[in-house]
Parts: C-alpha cells; structure tokens; sequence
C-alpha cells in the first residue's frame, strides 16, 4: 500500500510546530502502525532528516507508552487497541492519515509526537498507594476479598496510564485516569483507611496540573484501550462528595 | 576470541550450616544502618521494573536517600508489566503437598542443575512474603468465591503455588511497586530521574560510586554520586533484536560495569519460547508471546512433505506430521519450553516450516472446537485468539494458528554473591539483570518471584550491611572525569561516522547472526562461524553507520545507536561462553552434546560451575569457576518421552 | 558537549496532602454545583410543566391557577413571598449552574491550548454532548423573550394588562407562527440539554454506576422526552386551535 501521511512535527517545547507531509510506498497490510512509522524513520535517517519521534517499547499492548491521535481518534479507529496494536490492514491503500500527539496543557510536546506525562506520576504520587512498608504485611489470608470486588478492582487496575483519556476528552480531563486508580484502591479493604483522604489529594493534584473537569461526554471510555469504564468516574465522584464533606 | 582461565571463585559469602537457617543467619550477622546515618547515605538504582522499583521503594522507606533512574517516561513502563502468566510462591495455600523445600527443588530442578543452592531455597523462603506484600498493597490477584487467593498450576509443577491476575500479573505487581516508589517520591525520600539512560559506572578507590546518565530530552550528560550503587536494568535479550522484550530493553547499564570490572555469570542461558506469533517479515519490529496454556488444548503440526503451499485446511490428515506427539507419545503437544522450540527449530529446518519465509508451525483448534465446542474454547483462551486475530488478521477458530519460538528471558546475568554484590564492592544487581537464581533454564512464573524478593526483601537486607561501613567520602575528580569522557567520546564517535547504514540495520543483522548461531541450538562450527563474524560486523558498524541529529534534545536513534555497540560486545561474550560449555545444559543446546534421544546431554563431571566472565580491556576474557555443590538435591536427568 | 554534575530539574507543584476546603475551587466542587443546581432547575421545569397543562382546563382554571401562584401562603405570610423566595431560589440556580459552567468551560480551554488538526472524532454520544454549551446559551436567551413574553408580557400581543390564558393564547395565535417556531426549537434545546444534563448529574452525584446506569441512562432520555412533550403540547393546541 501507498499512504500519505500528515504528521505533526516540533523541534522541542520551545518550537511552535507543523504539519509535515510525508509518502510512504510499499506498506505490508501486516506491518503494524509503529512498523510502517519505522519504515518512514529508516528512510529520513538515511537521507538526512530528523526521523520522527514517538514513544514506544513493549509494543505489545500493555506498558502504556506509545499513543498518538491518529485522523483525529487517540489510538485510531479501532476499539480496546493501542497505537502499537493497530495495524495497516485496517487503512485503504492511498489513504491520508494525520497524525498529532495526545494535546492537553499538562502533557507538554517533548518533541514531534513525544509528550511529557508527568502529570500522571505526580497524581499517582499524590495519594494513588496503599501505604504498607516492605516486610509488615500480614498473612496474604487475613483478608478475605469478595470475588466480585476483586474482580472489579482488577477491571479498573488494568489502566496501562497511555492517556488517550486526556487525548479524546474534549475538556482534557485526566478524570478517567484517576478515577480508575481510586476505584482500583477504594474497592479492596486494604484501601480502605487512606480512601478518602487519597480521592481528596488526587483529585486536588489533577486540578493543579491543569487538566479540565469532566463534563461526561463518555469519549474517554471509548478509546480506553482497556475499557475502563466510565463508572470508575462515578465512583470517584461519589467518594469525593463523601470525603469533602 | 580466545580465553584464559583465573582463579576460581571459592566463597559466595553465603553462611554456612543447614540450608533452611542460612538466610535468618545473614540477617542476623548483617549489620545494621543507625537510622540518623541512613539520610546521608545515597543510594542509586538503575530501572524500574519488578526488582528496581521495589527497591527503590523500600531502601527509601528504610530512609535512605534514594536516586531511581529509568529510560522510559515513567517508571510504570518497566517491562515486567509485560509478564502474563503468574508469581510463585510456596504458600501451599491448596494443601496440595507444596513447601519452600519443594518450590526450592523444583527450582534447582529446572535450572538443570545449573543455580546455586543457597541463593534459590532464600528465594523459596522470600516468595511467601512476595504474596503477603502484593496483596497488602492492594494487587488484585485472582480469587474464589470464597473471597481467598486462587492459584494455579503452571510450567509442569505437579502443584498448584501460581497466584495470578487473570493475563495480566507481571502489570499488577509492577504497579503495586511503582506505587510504593510514587509514595516515596512523594515523601521525598526517592529522587525519580525519568527518560535518563545509564551509560557508564562511576568507580572509585575500588567502589562503586555513581553513575553517569544521559538525559534523553535535553541531551546532557550527568553524573550522579552515591554510596552504592544497584543495577536492575533487566535482560540482554534484545541481543537477537527479534525477541519478546520491550524495544528500549537493552544491555548497557550491565555492560558498561562489566567493563569497569564486575564479572558476567553464564552469558550464553537464554531461554526461548515456544508460543510465540511468527515473523511477518522484514519490517518486523518485536515478536509477540502467546500464553503457553494454548498447548492445552491445540496440536502442533506441519505439512509432511516441505514446500506444501496448499492452505491448512486442505491439506488432508495422512499428509500432516502432528511431530510432537509423533517424537514425544507420552507428553505429547505438553512437552518443556526448550523442547517443544527445538523441535519446532527442527521440522523448519528440515523445510516444512509454515507461513511467511517458512519459520512457522500450525497450533491447530480445530480439534478441541469440534470435542468442546466454539465457545468452550472461545471462554478458555478467547483474549488470546483475538490478539492473535489482531496481529495477524488471521481467524484462528477457522485457520490453525501459526507459531514459533521466540527469545524471552536471558538466565545469565552479572555475576553476584549471596548478598546480590557483584565483584565491584559496592555494585549490587537484582532482578534479571544478575545470573543468580534460575541457573541454565527459568520456570515459568519465577522471574516475578525473583524480582520481588530482591528488591524487597533480600537487597534491602543486604546493602544494609555494606553501608554500615560508610559514607565513604568523596569521589575522585579524575575517576568521574574518566566514565564522563568515555561516555562523550563514545558519543561523539557514533555521531561523526557519517556512514550509510542505520544502526537498526546493524542490530537486526546482528540479531539474525546470534539467533542463528547462538540460538536454540549451538554447535562449536556456527559458534566459531559467529566469532568471526560478529567482529566485523562491529568493524563495519562502527565505519558506516549513520546516526542523524545531534547530541543535544532527544534523538531516539542516538539512544538505539549507542544500545546496539554495546550488544556486539556483550554477543562477542556469549557466543564464547557457548563455546565454551560444550555440554547442553537447560537453555543451552550445544548439539554435539545430546542423549540419543535428542534431548540435552549434562556433562556435570566437568560443567557443574557457573561461568563468571572477567572483561580485560584490550585482552582475551578471564573465566572463573565458581563450582556448583550440591547438597540437599541429587543431580538427575530429564527426559519426557 | 555538556556535561554537568547532579542539577535536579525544579520539583513540580504538588498539592499539601489531603487538604480540606476548597471544594468550590475543583473541578469535582464545580460538577456538583453543576449537577445539584441542575436538580434544582429540573424541579422547577417539572412544575412549570405539570402547571402549563392546566391550560387544558380552560382559561378560569389556568388564570386562577396563576392567581394562586402568587397568593398561596396567604395569610400566613405576605401575598407572593413563597412566589419571590422561589424565583430567588431559580436566580441562584441559575447563576451558580451557569458560573460552574463557565468555569469549567475556561478550564477546558486552558487544557487545551493547541486543538487538533485532524477533526476530532466523536467515539461516544458527541452530538448531545456538543450541544450542551451552545445550547445552554441559546436556552438562556429563551428565557429571556419567554419572561418578556408570557410573565411581563413586554413582547407579547394582549400586552401587559391581559390574563395569563389570553397572553398563552394570543402569544401562539397561527399568525405568530415564527414565536411558536422559536418555542418549540428552544425546547427541543432543553431537551438535549437535559438529555445529557440529568445523566450527566447521576454521574457527578456518583449515583451510576454497575447495573443502575443503563436503567438511569433511560430514565434520563424517557424524562426528557416527557418533559418536552409537556411543554411543546401547549403551543401545538394552541396553533391547531384546540386551545382558544
């Protein structure tokens, strides 16, 4: 196959950025998305461009780092898949595809379609832990957790933190996100004694790094790799008024 | 590449008594950090994966002044996440007859005898606090109705000791870590260094002190000062560029303090897997594992006669080999991981390999849909066949799957002591990243187990006792200034070749020379073949690549250019400690040492030992032996037919 | 090439632990402001409608239902003071509903300074959802003309000195055809509006979740959907003159 692809070029934070047209031949239909970027970057490199940068590495799906929007849907068309998973049978040969980096003010663009998702770390570091130092844990068994609230803990634990929910949301909001780990945490007993003081400090730390407010529009579900769903946002919202109070 | 031999190593440091007692005992003789001292101690550790952002986690609670670095964004994005299948832990939460003696044997066991008694029955002990920490820390494992731990049976243990969330555990456990490790962030206690890659160790007046990274965004060189430094940068497996790891997985950290004097133990125990999706072809970037269960239930073949182009489902039944239940009758489709890739290996080889370029074999449902159903097989293994579906495009409820082995798991490693000290003092590895505790083949479900029990339990103690003696004072100028300008220079080299090959190119030639010569099967002509090539290929790499930008701001092809120098190196060393070891031993398939039955021939009288390679700059490597004695298991053979 | 020794990037802002207060001042304070208010101004909607329907009893019954709009509490209390304390209750509403709006809108901005080239595609319900800031302006302003209309009767044909029913009446008569037009798409507006806003309320108060959602997310269209039907058959009988 034949493409053309649109992508978003910026030499830095300080950079303002465009859109670069680029032509790529002789795509397989088996490569995968990154494959066929690779294939472009093989080409710059030898004849004397900057390739262009984007963030990968387990390429399986699972570690959370690469992502882009892709024709205007953060990880592209397909559902549940990330950017790494998406592969070239699913675009028409001579196709047009735009490519940009996730856009939200506290992701700021590191280079090209590379951002800097620190905000993530630092809300995580505001209160998403149970705190429990190595070696003062209790029997495994001391606990019991009922099936369904395991499960659905697990459910919301599967974030891989990508932020394709701050990319599609059209608030920028990091509420999925967020929402996902307080749930993970508020579901099992272990969380229990920090719960609401962690929906409290996480949500405040998601504020200050900038991100919107969530007008439930639902479009961040809808791209979530993982399905997280949007009752993760419900849970978060139900514990904050709880804990605010 | 020719060797010499040195001096044996003939003290571990592990204490001596019975096995069971060992470890309570270096805890007890371990000495102790006065809680006042501990703030000014620093301590730097390198990755974030299972090992290092436990760790890191924990040395910053016990309140050390703790510097973590990974290359990636965030240390969430470590590799372990990748893991699928489950940790081990002697819980004998069933009843069902397991022990820490059990988990310890089984270990020894499937490492063929190649790991070191002490370090594995410590791991054994450990494993059952792994569980109770996890847990606490709010992993969701998998449980039962009854609301307690679920477990399963895994990689042929007749026990059930696998606690597991649901294909997803190695995620679940990465980030119960790297939430302790945000927790200490956030206490101040742990200093995060994200997108900053380790490219040298710092050592001096024989410690080691510090680390010089590069900061990936801005491009500047750093160095960084510390009491002791700990390595847990993973495995070397992106050797073969095809393999199952994450693309940035690479071997420069381990590398470079290998040069600056830490040994390399067993540098040629890979392991290879044999559910894994096939190459589509040239452009092909990663390989993609596929859980081992799928033996469950699907049957390996290939067409009888090579260069059958006629699509699966017509090829008729007498004209199809089903090799594994041919070779092995009683285990069947169910048989190890090295064999079931070898003999995968073999049956391409011979030409009758399936799918793009041959280098494939069918893992056929067709069977189990019509015993079961569809939707019995969709229930047990549907995530997986949609992976499957998603990469290849290909239905496999109507078309059998294709599959073939590949690398997953380096078992060598740095050479370390029972304390996880390599021979550097001061230079501590944990994780993958050391050769310790799997020997020549790892179980299934045991590299989370090993992660863990470093980072958390095993290192913590351990540095402890090496710290008591400092701090140590200043650094010399003239040692940092050292590591610095060799790691400009090599720099500066890389982006003045000018040439006109990208350094991918180079890896993937590379990988292609390792995986044929150095892969599931080693014999002495491929290895010597290897040696021969490999430095020329370093030749011409270091003459014609091309390495585009500039040193300043990010500039991703610098990062590959500089990981794929250090993997000729590091493949230089494998290929002649598989020479060297010309028995086959686990992962280690040398073919002129196999029984009749074709499978893997020990030669303990002369290979019971651990190969600890000593980098002499400018000259051939030094081995020393560490012997291997065992005293609680009986050496045996394996055989499965 | 540079090199430097130890030099920690500047430590990002980070939020004191678990402060208390400021509930106004997150997002998560301003969707409940949102949410509670909304609740408030469906309440009123509720009312105004079920009201509006007696115009079907004729105009005695609708005048003296006005009438007694502003007397109920009499003696008790001043004539119309249940009637004021109820349209300062609306006014707040209003005003809290649409500074959390605003807010949360300039929030949205300033978290996405650089749009996306490509037209950013809808995965989920987008159309109802996009409505809902532009939709709310234009059913602000209905508002305005309907208080200007039908309460004041400023704009209105029977001017101010007419009954509630003639003012109802003639404001819809055929020949002003374009006012019912106006009515009729500001509701369907208010409906959109609350389409999205009474789901979206459930959400905020934390009330959808597991199996309740599908069931709310009905209710919230099945209600809407009521609640314009309620509205729109006043002006309808008027024009097709079952109403006169």
């Amino acid at each position: 196959m034949n493409l053309t692809l649109k992508v978003w070029r910026q030499n830095g934070p300080a950079d303002g950025g465009r859109m670069v047209t680029y032509k790529v031949e002789d795509v397989s239909p088996d490569m995968s998305f990154l494959e066929m970027l690779d294939v472009l970057n093989e080409r710059l490199t030898l004849e004397g461009d900057d390739p262009v940068a984007f963030d990968h590495d387990c390429r399986e799906g699972i570690c959370g780092m690469c992502g882009m929007v892709i024709n205007g849907v953060a990880h592209g068309e397909q559902r549940a898949t990330t950017t790494c998973q998406l592969h070239m049978r699913h675009f028409e040969d001579g196709a047009t595809i735009t490519i940009e980096p996730w856009r939200a003010a506290p992701f700021p663009v590191v280079k090209d379609l590379v951002v800097d998702r620190g905000s993530f770390d630092r809300i995580i570091q505001a209160g998403g832990f149970i705190s429990v130092p190595a070696g003062s844990a209790p029997d495994a068994h001391s606990m019991p957790v009922k099936k369904e609230d395991a499960d659905d803990a697990f459910d919301a634990a599967t974030c891989i933190g990508c932020g394709a929910c701050v990319a599609a949301c059209p608030n920028g909001s990091a509420s999925l996100f967020t929402a996902a780990k307080i749930t993970h945490l508020g579901l099992l007993p272990q969380g229990q004694p920090e719960r609401d003081s962690r929906v409290v400090a996480m949500v405040e730390q998601m504020d200050l790094e900038g991100f919107g407010g969530c007008t439930n529009t639902g479009e961040c579900t809808a791209v979530c790799p993982k399905g997280i769903p949007l009752d993760a946002i419900a849970q978060m919202n139900a514990d904050y008024l709880k804990a605010a109070r | 590449m020719n060797y010499t031999t040195g001096e044996p190593i003939r003290d571990t440091k592990a204490p001596s008594g019975p096995i069971e007692e060992r470890w309570d005992q270096r805890r007890f003789s371990a000495k102790l950090v006065n809680p006042a001292n501990k703030r000014k101690l620093t301590v730097i550790v390198v990755g974030t994966g299972l090992a290092g952002g436990s760790a890191a986690a924990t040395l910053g609670e016990l309140g050390y002044n703790v510097k973590s670095f990974c290359y990636q964004d965030s240390p969430r994005r470590a590799h372990s996440i990748a893991a699928q299948g489950g940790i081990n832990a002697a819980k004998n939460y069933r009843g069902d007859g397991d022990s820490i003696h059990r988990l310890f044997y089984d270990t020894v066991k499937g490492g063929d005898f190649r790991a070191r008694e002490s370090n594995v029955y410590r791991l054994a002990q450990v494993s059952v606090n792994i569980i109770d920490q996890a847990v606490a820390q709010g992993v969701p494992f998998a449980r039962e109705y009854g609301g307690l731990l679920d477990t399963r049976s895994f990689g042929g243990a007749q026990v059930s000791r696998t606690f597991y969330a649901r294909g997803q555990t190695g995620q679940q456990l990465l980030l119960g870590a790297y939430q302790a490790l945000e927790r200490q962030v956030a206490a101040g206690t742990v200093e995060m260094h994200t997108r900053h890659e380790m490219l040298d160790l710092v050592v001096s007046d024989g410690r080691a002190r510090g680390v010089i990274v590069r900061d990936l965004v801005t491009g500047e060189i750093e160095t960084h000062l510390a009491d002791a430094v700990v390595l847990a940068t993973g495995g070397y497996g992106n050797v073969f560029f095809l393999s199952t790891n994450a693309k940035g997985c690479n071997t420069t950290a381990i590398w470079r303090a290998h040069r600056r004097g830490a040994y390399f133990g067993n540098p040629c125990y890979t392991q290879i897997h044999p559910t894994c999706i096939p190459v589509s072809g040239e452009y092909q970037s990663k390989l993609t594992l596929m859980s081992e269960s799928l033996r469950n239930d699907g049957r390996v073949w290939v067409p009888l006669r090579g260069g059958d182009e006629r699509a699966p489902g017509d090829i008729p039944e007498d004209e199809r080999d089903y090799y594994l239940e041919r070779v092995y009758p009683s285990f069947g489709n169910l048989v190890p991981r090295d064999i079931a890739s070898r003999a995968a290996k073999n049956v391409c080889d011979e030409g009758r390999g399936v799918g793009p370029g041959g280098l494939g074999v069918y893992l056929d449902f067709a069977d189990a849909i019509a015993r079961l159903g569809r939707d019995a097989v969709e229930k047990k293994y549907g995530n997986l066949f949609e992976m499957y579906e998603r990469i290849t495009g290909e239905d496999p409820y109507t078309r059998p799957m294709r599959i073939y082995p590949a690398v997953h798991y380096t078992m060598g490693g740095l050479w370390v002591d029972y304390d996880l000290q390599s021979t550097i003092p001061g230079l501590f590895v944990i994780g993958e990243a050391n050769f310790s505790d799997h020997g020549a083949n790892r179980l299934g479900a045991s590299a989370l187990m090993q992660g863990l029990a470093d980072g958390y339990f095993v290192l913590p103690t351990t540095l402890g006792d090496y710290l008591a003696a400092g701090p140590f004072g200043g650094v010399d100028q003239a040692d940092v200034q050292d590591a610095v300008s060799e790691v400009t220079g090599r720099i500066g080299r890389l982006l003045s070749v000018g040439g006109t090959r990208t350094a991918d190119s180079y890896h993937r030639e590379l990988g292609k020379l390792m995986w044929d010569y150095c892969g599931m099967e080693r014999t002495e002509e491929g290895l010597r073949k290897a040696l021969e090539r490999i430095p020329e290929l370093r030749e011409e790499f270091w003459n014609n690549v091309k390495v585009p930008g500039e040193e300043e701001g990010l500039n991703q092809a610098l990062e590959r250019a500089g990981r794929v120098a250090d993997f000729f190196d590091l493949a230089e060393l494998m290929c002649l400690d598989a020479l060297h070891r010309t028995e086959s031993c686990g992962g280690h398939f040398r073919a002129e040492s196999q029984t009749e039955e074709g499978e893997a021939l020990r030669d303990d009288e002369r290979f019971a030992y651990v190969a600890a390679w000593e980098h002499v700059t400018g000259g051939a490597p030094v081995l020393h032996k560490e012997e291997l004695d065992y005293q609680y298991v009986t050496m045996s053979q394996r055989s499965y037919k | 090439m540079a090199t430097k020794a130890v030099t920690p990037r500047p430590a990002p802002a980070r939020a004191a632990p678990a402060r208390r207060g400021g509930f106004l001042r997150t997002s998560n304070g301003k969707k409940a402001v949102m949410a509670v208010t909304g609740a408030v101004l469906v309440l009123f909607l509720v009312a105004h409608m079920l009201g509006n329907l007696k115009v079907f009893a004729g105009a005695e019954g609708f005048n003296s239902y006005a009438a007694w709009l502003r007397t109920v509490g009499e003696p008790a209390v001043p004539g119309r003071t249940l009637l004021t304390l109820a349209e300062i209750g609306l006014l707040a509403a209003v005003g809290l509903h649409m500074w959390a709006a605003v807010s949360l809108a300039r929030r949205a901005a300033r978290a996405r300074p650089v749009k996306y080239a490509a037209r950013r595609r809808s995965r989920a319900d987008g159309y109802v959802v996009r409505t809902m800031r532009y939709g709310g302006v234009i059913i602000a302003l209905f508002v305005v003309w309907h208080l200007l209309d039908l309460t004041f009767g400023t704009v209105n044909p029977g001017g101010a000195a007419a009954t509630p029913y003639e003012r109802v009446v003639q404001g819809f008569a055929p020949a002003r055809w374009w006012v019912t037009s106006f009515y009729l798409v500001a509701m369907a507006m208010v409906g959109l509006h609350l389409r999205h806003g009474l789901w979206s309320a459930f959400q905020t108060l934390g009330l959808a979740r597991g199996r309740r959602r599908r069931a709310l997310n009905v209710l919230a269209a099945a209600f809407s959907a009521v609640l314009v039907l309620g509205f729109v058959s006043v002006p309808l009988a008027v024009m097709i003159g079952v109403v006169k």
